[in-house]
């Protein structure tokens, strides 16, 4: 399947090594993959602070980008991260209709209808829960909010790694609750965010895993940046690379 | 009108509630009043035991309904029903409850409401109401117009009763005093309680049946009382309230005279309706399949319960809510409380936090609908940004309102009410722009990227070299910064796909 | 202009053109899946009524049995005396030693000065172990079944449903109607639940028939 990659622009800026992982697990499935450059960012930050009215060009941006790469034979756009295809799936249309584009609101919605974040890809799209990796590593997951709430992704990244080979997956207790990232709730209420941080890291570690792993790079960027704050030695590590690695 | 964006064509928003009048607004914003609650381990383990023991108990009697979200659906369209019908109905309930020999009232505001059921209590010559716990009546300030009139309201349910004696505030819909463990409790009934067992001990057992024996001589000699209403059918004229201890049933059946303050928008149409309402809301509430205690009446009963009966209607911002979209979604509530025991925020902060007598999640959107958003440094312009937009109150809302979508929107009223009224916009306000102006071209975005990777050497160990200004010290103080790499992900790709130079 | 002219020329500005709602999706479940008054339905009542820490008595479906229940169960409690509501058949109260009959000129503090009540209900609900009170005779008004400490409530099992909707539909929403599931109970310290509050603080259900 030719699949358009979806980088997100903190995945293409600060965390490249998770777009790289996403590539190679799609490419030794056998799948193409395409990476439209003119992508820039959902607008998700925009939209989620308040700034709809500057989220709107991004908007249009992202669906002018998707839209011809599918009209170039991409069957699917992947990111990931459940937070940007939760904006994309969940409020794309709806920015464009508050500004009174309709036309855009209905391109946005044909666009999103083929967005998946990585674990639905796989497992729904592509009908794989086995992608060939091995991760001899102690990890226990932590599942986002807007992967589990907003897509529903369910038991899908946990179905990936359970399949992994010599991983040893541990149950972070409290699993669904928030860690307190929120994009800019984590700057405008920090306090609050840092409370809840503090829960999220002492379930991971009381688990004892090596690694907290998850499907967005933006709340583990949070949890990783508390637990190394703290010099407690877990490494976050993005879902992706779990699945990329062959160690 | 810039705050009314999404507001369809031809509609007109009412006014807003006077936060002046009653408790809709606190002294300070969320962010520096969440800070002092984060501060109090008491609180914070009052409030982690509470809303997880809550928490479990909805989730095991929630899960035995096969329909659940089938009566969640209905839930959801009876209300929309009722909000697009809200005239008609109102004035099908005023009918049939005149028709039974109740007397009902109109309220603008809560200075009208607090007038109109004052000048009720002094017509009957009473110094003192017994009351119902009621959301309504805190919102409007009704116990403090009351005490200003000379006139004793008595709170009757035990929480109200906690935060009555020991001169407190409620911070919870459903259970005012959860801030308060039992030893707090036991402590402020033996200092404030008239003539309580000076050997109480912190059982809940006995503090429950020291409330007992405090209000029954209350309840015995009351004339007047104060209650709310959960719904009221118009079709019937029918007034129901749900309640646990049994004050209610005392307030609503053995005074001569009794006053029901409504929000306009918790009539329901039909009788069946409350078919689903009553199974949504005691499981999503209290966690129990029913609560003890539901009380229906229409008008008059001769023989049976006051012979005097007056309902207050109230707007007090109701209608500016209505007229938006989202805004009357926010309406639908019935007060379960279920978004507020799920909340990260909530059960960190509590309720006092929020300012409102509406806190939590559904406080953090019904509070500004009703109060407005004014883009200025308003404490309510403060609380839609109160949440990490996580979700869990939305998956929990027995009516499905959708609280991170209205958050969204108010943040968004927010800023364009900002702009409107300054000339300069905020630092975030230019920042963001100056960020969607980067991003929404790829050279620029690609070039802003790479320079962000030559800035990995301003990071040492997890901290900028330079100290970062607020806001973005409020990430630092707690979280290391991750190190930008060497390479952006698109310079890779060109690099080693050599699409591109 | 006056305040309700004002508000519902309000509303009617807010809400814009006279709509409609979605239409309700009547996809919930009514009725159970079993019978009214069979043994399921009567089952799951006493398990949700023990639940909630009322106690379950039951009897035949005549009279005199119900009478015997009734006694048995205020002699068991050291209780010799109640007030019950007008329409309750003598039989039901033969046993007890003093059983005056309410009528509705006892105040509250006289009933407050009464141990026990004993009534009769209109349905009862098996899935939220829930009884309907409807202020008819055989329930008495409101203030009977709430003053005095312990309620002997008289549900007969054909009155018993499964669900909510079925019981509401059973139910005439202009009368004074009380819902009660369990004795009264609070969950305001620390959420945890206490029963006995306000309202009786012993429930007793003879199940008859």
């Amino acid at each position: 399947m030719r699949i358009a990659l979806f980088v997100t622009c903190l995945g293409d800026v600060l965390f490249p090594d998770v777009a790289r992982a996403t590539v190679a697990v799609l490419e030794r499935l056998g799948h193409d993959v395409v990476f439209p450059e003119a992508q820039t960012c959902c607008g998700q930050m925009h939209t989620n602070t308040g700034y709809q009215h500057d989220a709107v060009g991004l908007v249009r941006h992202h669906v002018d980008v998707f839209e011809q790469a599918m009209a170039r034979g991409c069957e699917a756009v992947v990111a990931p991260s459940g937070s940007c295809v939760g904006s994309v799936r969940h409020q794309h249309a709806a920015v464009a209709r508050r500004s009174g584009d309709e036309a855009l609101a209905v391109r946005a919605e044909a666009v999103a209808a083929r967005t998946f974040e990585l674990s639905e890809l796989l497992v729904d799209v592509l009908g794989v829960t086995d992608v060939g990796a091995a991760y001899p590593h102690r990890v226990t997951y932590h599942p986002t909010c807007h992967s589990l709430r907003l897509l529903g992704v369910g038991d899908r990244p946990l179905q990936l790694l359970r399949a992994v080979r010599g991983i040893d997956l541990v149950e972070l207790p409290a699993a669904d609750s928030c860690c307190g990232f929120g994009g800019t709730f984590s700057v405008k209420n920090a306090d609050t965010s840092t409370a809840m941080l503090a829960d999220k890291m002492s379930a991971v570690l009381a688990t004892d895993a090596e690694v907290v792993t998850a499907g967005d790079a933006s709340c583990l960027m949070h949890i990783g940046g508390g637990l190394s704050r703290l010099r407690t030695g877990v490494r976050p590590v993005h879902l992706a690379e779990i699945l990329a690695s062959t160690a | 009108m810039s705050t009314f964006l999404g507001m369809p064509q031809g509609r007109v928003p009412g006014p807003a509630a006077d936060t002046a009048v009653g408790q809709l607004t606190g002294d300070r914003p969320f962010p520096a009043a969440a800070r002092d609650a984060l501060g109090n381990t008491q609180l914070r383990r009052n409030l982690a035991h509470a809303t997880s023991t809550i928490r479990a108990k909805r989730a095991a009697v929630v899960g035995e309904v096969p329909d659940w979200e089938a009566l969640r659906e209905a839930g959801s369209a009876i209300k929309a029903d009722t909000m697009a019908r809200l005239p008609e109905l109102l004035e099908q309930l005023e009918a049939n409850v005149t028709a039974r020999g109740g007397t009902v009232h109109w309220a603008r505001d809560a200075a009208e409401a607090n007038r109109i059921v004052l000048d009720l209590v002094r017509a009957t010559g009473e110094n003192e109401v017994v009351k119902v716990k009621s959301m309504a009546t805190q919102e409007i300030g009704l116990n403090e117009a009351l005490e200003g009139a000379g006139i004793t309201a008595h709170e009757t349910d035990l929480a109200e009763l906690i935060v009555q004696l020991g001169h407190d505030k409620p911070s919870h819909i459903l259970v005012p005093a959860i801030h308060r463990g039992r030893s707090e409790i036991r402590e402020i009934f033996a200092r404030e309680m008239p003539g309580v067992d000076p050997g109480l001990t912190d059982e809940p057992a006995v503090l429950a049946a020291a409330a007992r024996t405090h209000l029954r001589e209350v309840f015995l000699r009351a004339k007047v009382a104060v209650s709310g209403a959960n719904f009221g059918v118009a079709e019937t004229g029918t007034l129901t309230v749900v309640e646990s201890e049994g004050n209610g049933r005392m307030c609503l059946t053995l005074p001569e005279t009794l006053i029901t303050v409504m929000g306009i928008e918790k009539v329901v149409p039909t009788w069946r309706d409350l078919e689903v309402f009553l199974q949504l809301l005691p499981r999503s509430s209290t966690g129990e399949r029913m609560n003890p205690y539901t009380s229906s009446w229409a008008g008059v009963t001769p023989g049976d319960g006051p012979q005097e009966f007056h309902l207050v209607l109230l707007d007090n911002g109701r209608t500016r809510a209505l007229a938006d979209d989202l805004g009357r979604t926010a309406l639908h509530c019935i007060r379960c409380s279920a978004c507020l025991n799920v909340c990260p925020v909530y059960e960190r902060t509590g309720g006092h936090a929020y300012g409102s007598v509406y806190p939590g999640p559904i406080g953090a959107v019904l509070t500004p609908f009703l109060t407005g958003i004014t883009g200025g440094s308003d404490p309510n312009d403060s609380l839609p940004y109160a949440s990490s937009l996580c979700g869990a109150c939305y998956d929990v809302c027995p009516v499905k309102i959708n609280i991170p979508d209205l958050l969204v929107e108010l943040r968004a009223e927010h800023t364009e009410a900002h702009a409107a009224r300054h000339r300069l916009p905020t630092s975030e306000a230019a920042a963001m722009k100056a960020a969607a102006w980067v991003m929404a071209d790829p050279k620029r975005f690609a070039r802003v990227g790479r320079a962000a990777t030559r800035g990995r050497h301003g990071i040492r160990q997890g901290k900028p070299v330079l100290p970062l200004p607020p806001p973005l010290s409020g990430w630092t103080a707690s979280r290391d910064v991750p190190s930008p790499p060497a390479e952006t992900f698109r310079d890779w790709w060109a690099r080693t796909r050599g699409d591109r130079p | 202009m006056s305040a309700r002219d004002e508000m519902l020329a309000r509303i009617r500005r807010a809400r814009g053109d006279a709509s409609e709602g979605p239409p309700v999706p009547g996809s919930y479940r009514v009725a159970g899946e079993h019978a009214p008054g069979s043994d399921a339905v009567v089952a799951q009542l006493v398990d949700r009524l023990e639940d909630y820490r009322a106690t379950v008595v039951r009897a035949g479906g005549d009279d005199v049995a119900i009478g015997a229940a009734v006694a048995a169960a205020l002699a068991g409690r050291g209780i010799h005396e109640v007030v019950h509501a007008p329409g309750v058949p003598d039989a039901w109260v033969r046993g007890v030693h003093v059983a005056r009959s309410d009528d509705g000129t006892a105040s509250a503090r006289d009933l407050d000065a009464v141990p026990a009540v004993v009534t009769g209900s209109v349905a009862a609900v098996s899935e939220t172990g829930t009884i309907a009170l409807d202020g008819g005779p055989l329930c008495g008004r409101r203030a009977l079944s709430l003053v005095p400490d312990t309620h002997v409530c008289v549900v007969r099992v054909q009155d018993v449903v499964q669900t909510v909707p079925e019981g509401l539909g059973r139910l005439d929403p202009t009368r004074p109607t009380t819902l009660i599931s369990g004795p009264s109970a609070t969950s305001d310290i620390e959420l945890s639940r206490v029963e006995g509050v306000h309202g009786p603080r012993t429930l007793v259900v003879v199940l008859a028939g």
